[in-house]
C-alpha cells in the first residue's frame, strides 16, 4: 500500500512542477509590460515602476525569478495582493472554508440523491422511473448552472420569498470566525437564529452547485450497476435463491461502487469550476468569487497564486481519491 | 475500439468499401432504437436550420431598439404584445430575434472549438501513442498539467491574458478541451498499434505518416466521434459561462450567455429576459447530449451485445 502511495506521489511530481511553471509564466505572458498591465488605466510613476520591478524581481534573469518564486511558494509566500495589500495566502485561507462548506453540501446532496436514484434506475431498468430519472439526469448534466441559479432565485426568492437572494448569512449577524464554517461557527456561539439563517442561505447555492455532480453520479451509478448485475457472480447469487435485496445490496452494490468513487473524485475539479459561477450568482464569499473579482480588478498576483493554490488543492484531492480507490479495490494496489 | 474490432480488420480497400454502407446501416439501426437520440438529432437539425436562415426567420434585426417598447412581457402575459412574441429586453430589442441570431453564435462556437480541439488533440495523441517513449511522456505530462486546472478557471485566466472577446474565448476553450481528445486518441492508437494489420502495413513498407494517418487513425474514430459530440455541448456551455462572466462575447452581441449577463439585474422585475436565453442554451446542449448518448451506445461494441 505504501509503495502504491509513493508511486502515485512520484507520478504527480512532474505535474506539480508544471503547474508552478504555468502559474509563474502567467504574469509574464500578459501582453505588454506586466507592471503596466497591473497598474491598469491609472498608470504608474517611473519611481514606483522601479520599486515594483525590484519587488517582483523582474530585473533578474528568468531562472532566478522562477527559483525565487518556487522557494517562496515552498515557504508559504504566495505574494501580496495588489488590492487588499494582505498576503494572498491569508485571503485564501479566510475565504476557502466558505467554498469548502458550499462544495461539501453540494456533494452530499449529489451523493445522497444520486447513488440511490442510480441504483433504483438500474434495478428497474426500462421502467418509467428509470426513464424519468435518466431524463432528469441528462437535463441536469446539460444545465447551464448560472442560469439554473437565476431561475431558482426568481422562483424561491422572488416568487415564494422562501430563501434569501445572496450572501452566507443575514447581515444583522456578525461573528468572529472560529472555524470559518458558518454552520459550525453559529452553533459554537450557540446562536440558533443565526444558524437557521446560515442554512437558509446555503440551500440554493448548494442545490445549484450540486446539480451537475448529482446528474453525473446518478448516470454513472446506473451504468455501473447495470454492468455488475449482468455478471456471472450475480447470476450465481440469484440462482442460489438469495433475496433480490441481498443480491443488489451485498453482491452488486459493492462492486458497482468502485467506478462511482472515481467519478465522485473527478467531480472535485468540476466543483471548483462550478463554484466560480455559483459564488458569483449568489455573492457567496468564497474562492470562486475571489478569483473572478481579482481577474476583473487586474489583481494578477492573486490570480497567479489563486490558480496555483486551486490546482494544488484539486491535485491533492485527486491523490486522496486514488488512495481511497486502492483501499476499496485491492486489485489496483497489488499491481 | 471500432466497428471492426470483432472482424478480421479492414485489410483490403474493397472490403472496406463494401462494408461501409452496411456499417452505416448497422449504426443507424442501433442509433434509431434510442428514441431520445433521434429526438435530439431532430432538434439539432432544426437548430442548424434556424441558425442558417436566421435573418429570414427573425422578425426584426437583433440590434434594432424599440424605444417605446422597453421590457415588454411575452405575448401571453398581461401587457404583452403580439408584435414581440417573447417580449423585449431593457433597451427594447426583440427577444425572439436576438435568440434566433444567438443560435448562430452558439453553433459556430461549438463547431470552431471542436474543430480546433479535435485536430490539435488528435495530432498530439496520435504522436504520443505511436512513438511512445519520451515523446509520449512530454505530451501526456503537458496534458496532465492542463487537466490539473479546473477548465472554466483556466479558460477564464487565458481570456484574461488574451483579452475578453468571442475569438479568444473560443481559443481558450479549445485549449482546455483538447487534452481529452489527446488522451482518447493515444489510448486508441496504443491499442491498435500492435495489431496484425498494422504490422503487415509496416512490413509492406508504409512510412510513419501513412501508418499513423491512413492505417491506424480510421480505426480509432468511434470514441473520438463521441468525445467530439460531448465537447460540442461543453464548448457551448463554457462559452456561455464566459459570456455570462463578461469574458466571452461582448455586448451587444446576441450571444445567449452574454444576454444573460446583461439581463441579470432585471431578474426579479422582468424574468423573461433571463428565462429565454438560458432555455435556449439548455435545449441546444440537451439535444446535442442526447445525440452523444445515442452515438455512444451505437458505436460501442460492448453495449451492442446486451
Amino acid at each position: 500500500m505504501l509503495r502504491y502511495i509513493l508511486h502515485k506521489l512520484a507520478l504527480i511530481v512532474p505535474t506539480v512542477i508544471g503547474i508552478t511553471i504555468a502559474s509563474f509564466a502567467f504574469i509574464r505572458l500578459l501582453p505588454g509590460d506586466p507592471i503596466l498591465a497591473m497598474a491598469g488605466q491609472h498608470g504608474v510613476s517611473p519611481e514606483r515602476y522601479e520599486i515594483l520591478r525590484e519587488q517582483f524581481g523582474f530585473n533578474q534573469p528568468i531562472w532566478t525569478q522562477y527559483f525565487q518564486y518556487v522557494w517562496g511558494v515552498l515557504h508559504g509566500d504566495f505574494g501580496i495582493s495588489l488590492s487588499t495589500k494582505r498576503p494572498v495566502i491569508v485571503d485564501f485561507l479566510s475565504l476557502f472554508p466558505a467554498t469548502i462548506e458550499l462544495s461539501l453540501f453540494a456533494m452530499m446532496l449529489a451523493v445522497l440523491l444520486g447513488i440511490p436514484a442510480g441504483i433504483f434506475a438500474a434495478v428497474k431498468r426500462g421502467s418509467w422511473f428509470d426513464q424519468m430519472t435518466m431524463g432528469v439526469a441528462l437535463t441536469g448534466y446539460s444545465m447551464p448552472i448560472f442560469w439554473w441559479g437565476l431561475l431558482l432565485i426568481i422562483f424561491f426568492s422572488g416568487y415564494l420569498g422562501w430563501t434569501p437572494v445572496s450572501g452566507r448569512i443575514a447581515l444583522s449577524y456578525f461573528f468572529r470566525p472560529i472555524t470559518g464554517f458558518m454552520l459550525v461557527d453559529t452553533l459554537l456561539y450557540g446562536n440558533w437564529p443565526a444558524f437557521v439563517s446560515a442554512v437558509r442561505h446555503l440551500i440554493l447555492p448548494a442545490v445549484v452547485l450540486g446539480t451537475i455532480p448529482l446528474a453525473v453520479i446518478a448516470r454513472q451509478t446506473r451504468s455501473a450497476m447495470l454492468e455488475v448485475l449482468g455478471e456471472d457472480y450475480v447470476r450465481t447469487a440469484r440462482a442460489k435463491g438469495l433475496s433480490p435485496g441481498r443480491v443488489v445490496n451485498v453482491h452488486a452494490l459493492r462492486n458497482a461502487m468502485i467506478p462511482v468513487v472515481t467519478t465522485i473524485g473527478l467531480q472535485v475539479g468540476l466543483l471548483m469550476a462550478g463554484a466560480i459561477l455559483t459564488e458569483t450568482i449568489f455573492s457567496w464569499p468564497g474562492i470562486g468569487k475571489w478569483m473572478i473579482e481579482s481577474i476583473s480588478k487586474r489583481d494578477y498576483v492573486v490570480v497567479q497564486s489563486g490558480l496555483l493554490l486551486i490546482a494544488l488543492v484539486v491535485m491533492a484531492v485527486n491523490l486522496l481519491v486514488d488512495i481511497l480507490y486502492a483501499v476499496i479495490n485491492p486489485r489496483i494496489r497489488v499491481r | 475500439m471500432s466497428q471492426t474490432t470483432t472482424g478480421a480488420g479492414p485489410s483490403t480497400p474493397d472490403v472496406k468499401k463494401l462494408g461501409r454502407a452496411a456499417a452505416f446501416a448497422e449504426f443507424w439501426h442501433y442509433f434509431s432504437i434510442n428514441r431520445g437520440a433521434v429526438i435530439g438529432l431532430v432538434v439539432f437539425i432544426l437548430l442548424v436550420l434556424v441558425a442558417i436562415f436566421a435573418p429570414l426567420l427573425a422578425p426584426y434585426s437583433p440590434d434594432e431598439q424599440f424605444r417605446d417598447a422597453l421590457l415588454v412581457p411575452p405575448a401571453w402575459e398581461d401587457g404583452g404584445s403580439m408584435s414581440f412574441l417573447l417580449g423585449t429586453d431593457p433597451v427594447g430589442r426583440d427577444m425572439l430575434s436576438r435568440l434566433i441570431h444567438g443560435s448562430r453564435y452558439s453553433l459556430f462556437i461549438g463547431l470552431v472549438v471542436v474543430t480546433v480541439a479535435l485536430s490539435v488533440g488528435v495530432t498530439l495523441g496520435v504522436l504520443a501513442g505511436y512513438f511512445g517513449g519520451w515523446v509520449d511522456a512530454v505530451i501526456m505530462r503537458l496534458m496532465d498539467i492542463i487537466l490539473a486546472f479546473p477548465s472554466l478557471l483556466l479558460a477564464l485566466v487565458l481570456v484574461a491574458i488574451l483579452g475578453p472577446g468571442l475569438f479568444n474565448a473560443m481559443l481558450a476553450i479549445a485549449l482546455v478541451l483538447q487534452p481529452h481528445f489527446a488522451r482518447l486518441a493515444r489510448a486508441a492508437v496504443m491499442a491498435e498499434k500492435s495489431r496484425e494489420y498494422v504490422t503487415s502495413a509496416k512490413v509492406a513498407g508504409a512510412g510513419h505518416i501513412r501508418l499513423m494517418l491512413i492505417t491506424i487513425l480510421p480505426n480509432c474514430v468511434a470514441p473520438l466521434i463521441v468525445q467530439a459530440t460531448l465537447s460540442f455541448s461543453n464548448a457551448i456551455l463554457e462559452a456561455a459561462a464566459l459570456g455570462f462572466l463578461g469574458m466571452g462575447a461582448q455586448p451587444p452581441t446576441p450571444e445567449w450567455g452574454t444576454m444573460l449577463a446583461t439581463a441579470r439585474e432585471f431578474i426579479l422585475r422582468a424574468p423573461w429576459v433571463v428565462t429565454f436565453p438560458g432555455l435556449a442554451i439548455l435545449i441546444t446542449v440537451l439535444a446535442i447530449n442526447l445525440v452523444g448518448d445515442g452515438l455512444r451506445d451505437a458505436l460501442d461494441p460492448k453495449l451492442k451485445r446486451s
